[in-house]
């Protein structure tokens, strides 16, 4: 229904000035759907204010994350909100400086594998024929490289520091964002207005980059945002498996692996690290959907 | 056809939407009578509210739709009935036939078995019967080889077939009222015909009232008995076809005779003569008539006033226009010819 | 249909054997897998270390050794371990069975939950109970498996001290020894699985409830659905006979297309719970830079796929009447 009332305001806009209805803009309309999404609203600020304490609260913090304190494995109190572990660091700091961490892979890796997984898939499905069989076999390829194999050894081999554990997460992940990309580039592509690019001459790369990655966008910036949400919790079983980042850098993932064996000793080592990794990842997941809803409007239509 | 009974009353039927923007009200204030057999076209562009009307009839609206007015079938209020009373009324007394047939059949089940569902639905019979039943509606359907085509699924059909079948669903068990809403529109030209004549004969089969809603005022003309013309969620027009035709007494219906292709060289010039603008929002109708603004006779008062629906040529030829006497006699070019030059001039 | 499927099994091939040689490289590059060996006290006489490197393949050349593995696989022999005395073969059959379990029930429990569950959200859409289910899917969608799996491990400590006895094992995949006939075996067996397969099913449910969910508003929203309410069917059957029947069509490619991240799941819950399924054998074989080992499991869970993906393939046939003559 709400699409009719879309189209129906833009039409009166040709109305004499009796009736004052604005045009949207496409983002505009975007905008005030996701706005519209209540649960992401409230995730989007939720994040928001994650991203600020691990940042900023991170710095100004009374310990820092390598800090030992003279009090080890104590509960929760009021000098130290999440406890300290048996060495006596400070989990709060620890934390703060963990979801640091985890936030900076996931978004590397959300970026690195988004740009490799769009310009791939676009490619491959604008192409079509012997050039996307090719792309997808090695997309193909890609997926069936186990993980764990693949960052086991390649985080023996370097040491393991965070930028790397999400370039080898990003190297498996971007094949996801390609086969998304390719699907929705094989039918843009046969659009008139693409159709009609071509008539007139306009050369491949510049469809691709002018029509195609443009008209893709919704649903490449909703999979990229689901994306950061999985790649948290990759990094986290990473780094659980011990393949992960490596002390004495830390991350949400590698907190709550080292806590692993203390949850019935020191169970604050576990919750904490592990409600912010929920909470993050269920956040990111949120927005997505109210990205989702946004962008494609049809989803939510409503008859029966 | 007069002194037949009457079958259905609608009486000021209304239907709004909410929607975050506010109330769209899509149905405001329709009112018309179908006596047995009588076939009623329902003619207005998308949006003018001809197929919620038709909805809001069957009972098959969204729970969030806002309903007054009245429906009665046979006596029989319809607006508020309870569910089980609704269901032996849907495609039992009054049966419907949608826009599309390629989206209107499930892809999963043979068609056979989904217009013996039908009969199932309000008839007390074996399955065996049933699927019989089926048979016989397809033969009627002209569907040859009715017997082996009821085991096919809906994508071993055309366009026109899978059509053919849906009449053959809605005609299952001799409803007294057939609403078909844009039967022909996804359909090729050529086989428009033909879904034309199976309705025709699904009618006559069961001497059902149908009400026919279309866009497309050519295919009233050679079906319909009566014409009910609709804009921004009102009925403007309503009358017999040769009324409405040779008679139209609001500038719309006017209009939509004036961009009617015609091979008869009835007109002078071979031009068609188009409405311009396009309808307005229903969500914040100004006060005066809907039409106004693409109307090439408006007056100051129809900005004003909203026309009402009266008496025009005859007691039964209804138009809500406050100009309806002058339109007498006048043709589409005569009146929107003007347009052109009234809108370079940016008058009034 | 079949024919569209077997020439998807034949790209496989070339697609596997492309796998497991970039696996085979990054294992062997990783590091010396005889360096638990050369690493001992006292160190071992260089004769030892020759042997050994001879048994491994290790004197040949990195191409040599990739191609004397793929030529064994095809007569069924997977090469020598690491591990002496650990028969490749034997070993990741008896794993793949433990495994399998694990997977198998996980996926009916996923399947049937999320089914129930996409299905209601769908039929009461934005109502509470819509809301309810949305938010448990997207947090179990938005769970660490381990982090979950932990949090039901203790759960289940926590039950089996409140009952004063074991209910549910907390650890291992059956216990060594079991008293009894077949029913307390098979007791002893469910008992184990209880806690890993609820684990593993939950992650899988998060995102198969929305997807059902999607796919069922869809077609609640098609002509067809709301012809057949014209028809005068009851909302019961309209939403049985012909919504939902439709609409589990899509969730058969969804499973298939999960299992690989299924199996990645049950690595960790395995690990988790300490059984000695397939995650346990490549985490271990990974540690000890066994590159025979971890192409055998790479095989293996390729295999897997490819056979769930053509019951998919056929699934999806049987379902939807389309297929058939496309």
């Amino acid at each position: 229904m709400s699409d009719d009332t879309e189209v129906a305001i833009r039409r009166t806009s040709n109305r004499p000035a009796a009736v004052v209805v604005r045009q949207r803009s496409q983002a505009e309309l975007v905008l005030r759907r996701f706005l519209r999404h209540k649960a992401a609203v409230i995730s989007l600020v939720l994040f928001v204010g994650v991203i600020l304490l691990a940042f900023v609260g991170g710095a100004l913090w009374r310990y820092d994350y390598a800090d030992i304190t003279s009090a080890p494995s104590v509960p929760p109190s009021f000098e130290h909100p999440f406890g300290t572990d048996n060495l006596g660091h400070d989990t709060f700091a620890q934390v703060l400086r963990g979801t640091q961490r985890s936030i900076e892979i996931a978004l590397l890796i959300a970026f690195l594998a988004g740009l490799v997984g769009t310009l791939w898939g676009a490619f491959s499905g604008y192409y079509r024929g012997i050039t996307d069989s090719v792309m997808m076999r090695f997309v193909d390829l890609v997926l069936t490289l186990p993980l764990l194999a693949v960052a086991a050894v390649l985080t023996r081999a370097t040491s393991g520091s965070w930028w790397f554990v999400a370039l080898v997460i990003a190297a498996l992940q971007w094949a996801y964002v390609a086969r998304v990309v390719r699907g929705v580039v094989l039918s843009l592509r046969e659009k008139e207005y693409i159709e009609a690019s071509r008539a007139l001459g306009a050369t491949d790369r510049w469809i691709i980059f002018r029509h195609v990655i443009p008209n893709a966008l919704g649903p490449i910036i909703v999979n990229v945002t689901i994306l950061v949400a999985a790649a948290i919790l990759v990094e986290t079983a990473l780094s659980f498996l011990g393949l992960g980042v490596q002390p004495p850098d830390t991350s949400l993932g590698l907190l709550v692996s080292e806590a692993g064996t203390a949850v019935s000793t020191r169970p604050w080592l576990f919750y904490f690290p592990g409600v912010f990794i929920v909470v993050i990842a269920l956040t990111i997941n949120f927005i997505g959907d109210g990205l989702r809803d946004a962008f494609d409007p049809t989803q939510r239509k409503v008859r029966a | 056809m007069t002194g037949r009974e009457t079958v259905l009353e609608v009486e000021d039927l209304t239907v709004s939407f909410p929607t975050e923007d506010g109330l769209v009200r899509a149905v405001r204030g329709v009112s018309y009578d179908l006596r047995q057999g009588e076939v009623l076209g329902i003619v207005g562009e998308s949006g003018s509210g001809k197929s919620v009307t038709s909805m809001a009839v069957m009972g098959l609206l969204p729970g969030s739709a806002k309903v007054g007015g009245s429906v009665r079938f046979r006596g029989r209020e319809l607006i508020g009935a309870p569910d089980k009373e609704m269901r032996s009324i849907r495609g039992g007394r009054i049966a419907m036939v949608f826009q599309d047939p390629m989206t209107s059949l499930n892809p999963v089940y043979p068609v056979g078995d989904q217009i013996a569902e039908a009969v199932r639905a309000h008839n007390d019979v074996s399955a065996a019967a049933a699927r019989e039943r089926a048979v016989e509606l397809l033969a009627m359907m002209q569907i040859p080889r009715p017997r082996e085509r009821a085991r096919d699924y809906p994508h071993e059909f055309s366009g026109g077939m899978r059509q053919r079948v849906v009449i053959a669903t809605a005609m299952a068990n001799d409803p007294d009222v057939i609403i078909a809403d844009e039967p022909t529109t996804a359909l090729d030209v050529t086989v428009q015909a033909q879904v034309l004549r199976a309705l025709e004969t699904a009618r006559a089969a069961t001497d059902a009232a149908m009400v026919l809603i279309t866009h497309d005022l050519g295919v009233v003309a050679g079906t319909a008995d009566r014409v009910l013309v609709m804009y921004a969620g009102r009925p403007v027009e309503l009358g017999s076809v040769d009324d409405i035709y040779y008679e139209p007494r609001m500038p719309y219906t006017l209009g939509l005779i004036g961009s009617l292709p015609r091979l008869d060289n009835a007109r002078r010039g071979d031009r068609l003569i188009p409405i311009t603008g396009s309808p307005p929002s229903l969500l914040e109708l100004p006060p005066g008539c809907p039409f106004a603004p693409r109307c090439p006779m408006r007056q100051e008062n129809c900005e004003t006033a909203e026309p009402e629906l009266l008496a025009a040529s005859t007691a039964d030829h209804l138009a809500a226009c406050h100009f309806s006497a002058d339109l007498e006699g006048r043709r589409p070019e005569d009146v929107f010819a003007q347009t052109s030059v009234d809108n370079a001039g940016g008058a009034r | 249909m079949l024919a569209y499927s077997f020439r998807r099994l034949l790209v496989s091939i070339p697609v596997i054997v492309a796998s497991t040689f970039v696996v085979f490289l990054l294992v062997t590059l990783s590091g010396d897998p005889l360096a638990n060996l050369k690493g001992r006290n006292p160190p071992p006489s260089p004769q030892v270390i020759a042997v050994e490197e001879q048994r491994l393949h290790l004197d040949e050349p990195m191409l040599q050794r990739y191609i004397t593995w793929i030529s064994g696989v095809v007569r069924g022999d997977f090469g020598p371990s690491v591990r002496t005395n650990l028969d490749i073969g034997h070993e990741i059959v008896t794993r793949f069975g433990v495994t399998v379990r694990l997977i198998a029930v996980a996926v009916l429990l996923a399947l049937v939950l999320a089914v129930v569950v996409g299905v209601l959200s769908a039929v009461k859409q934005y109502s509470s109970t819509d809301y309810g289910f949305t938010f448990a899917a997207f947090l179990f969608l938005s769970m660490p498996s381990f982090w979950f799996a932990v949090l039901l491990k203790q759960g289940g400590i926590s039950l089996n001290n409140l009952v004063g006895d074991r209910v549910v094992y907390t650890i291992g995949e059956r216990s060594v020894v079991v008293d009894g006939g077949a029913w307390a075996q098979l007791a002893d067996t469910a008992g184990h699985m209880v806690l890993p397969t609820i684990s593993l099913a939950l992650i899988s449910f998060g995102a198969w409830s929305r997807f059902q969910r999607a796919s069922m508003l869809d077609v609640l929203n098609s002509d067809y659905v709301l012809f057949a309410r014209a028809k005068g069917l009851s909302r019961r059957r309209v939403v049985v006979r012909h919504a939902l029947r439709t609409a589990l069509i899509p969730m058969t490619t969804i499973t298939a297309l999960d299992f690989a991240s299924l199996v990645s799941g049950a690595v960790i819950i395995e690990t988790v719970f300490q059984w000695r399924g397939l995650g346990d054998f490549l985490v271990t074989s990974v540690n000890q830079r066994d590159a025979y080992a971890v192409l055998a499991w790479l095989l293996v869970v390729a295999v897997a796929v490819i056979v769930f993906n053509l019951i998919a393939d056929l699934l999806y046939a049987l379902l939807d009447p389309r297929i058939r003559y496309e």
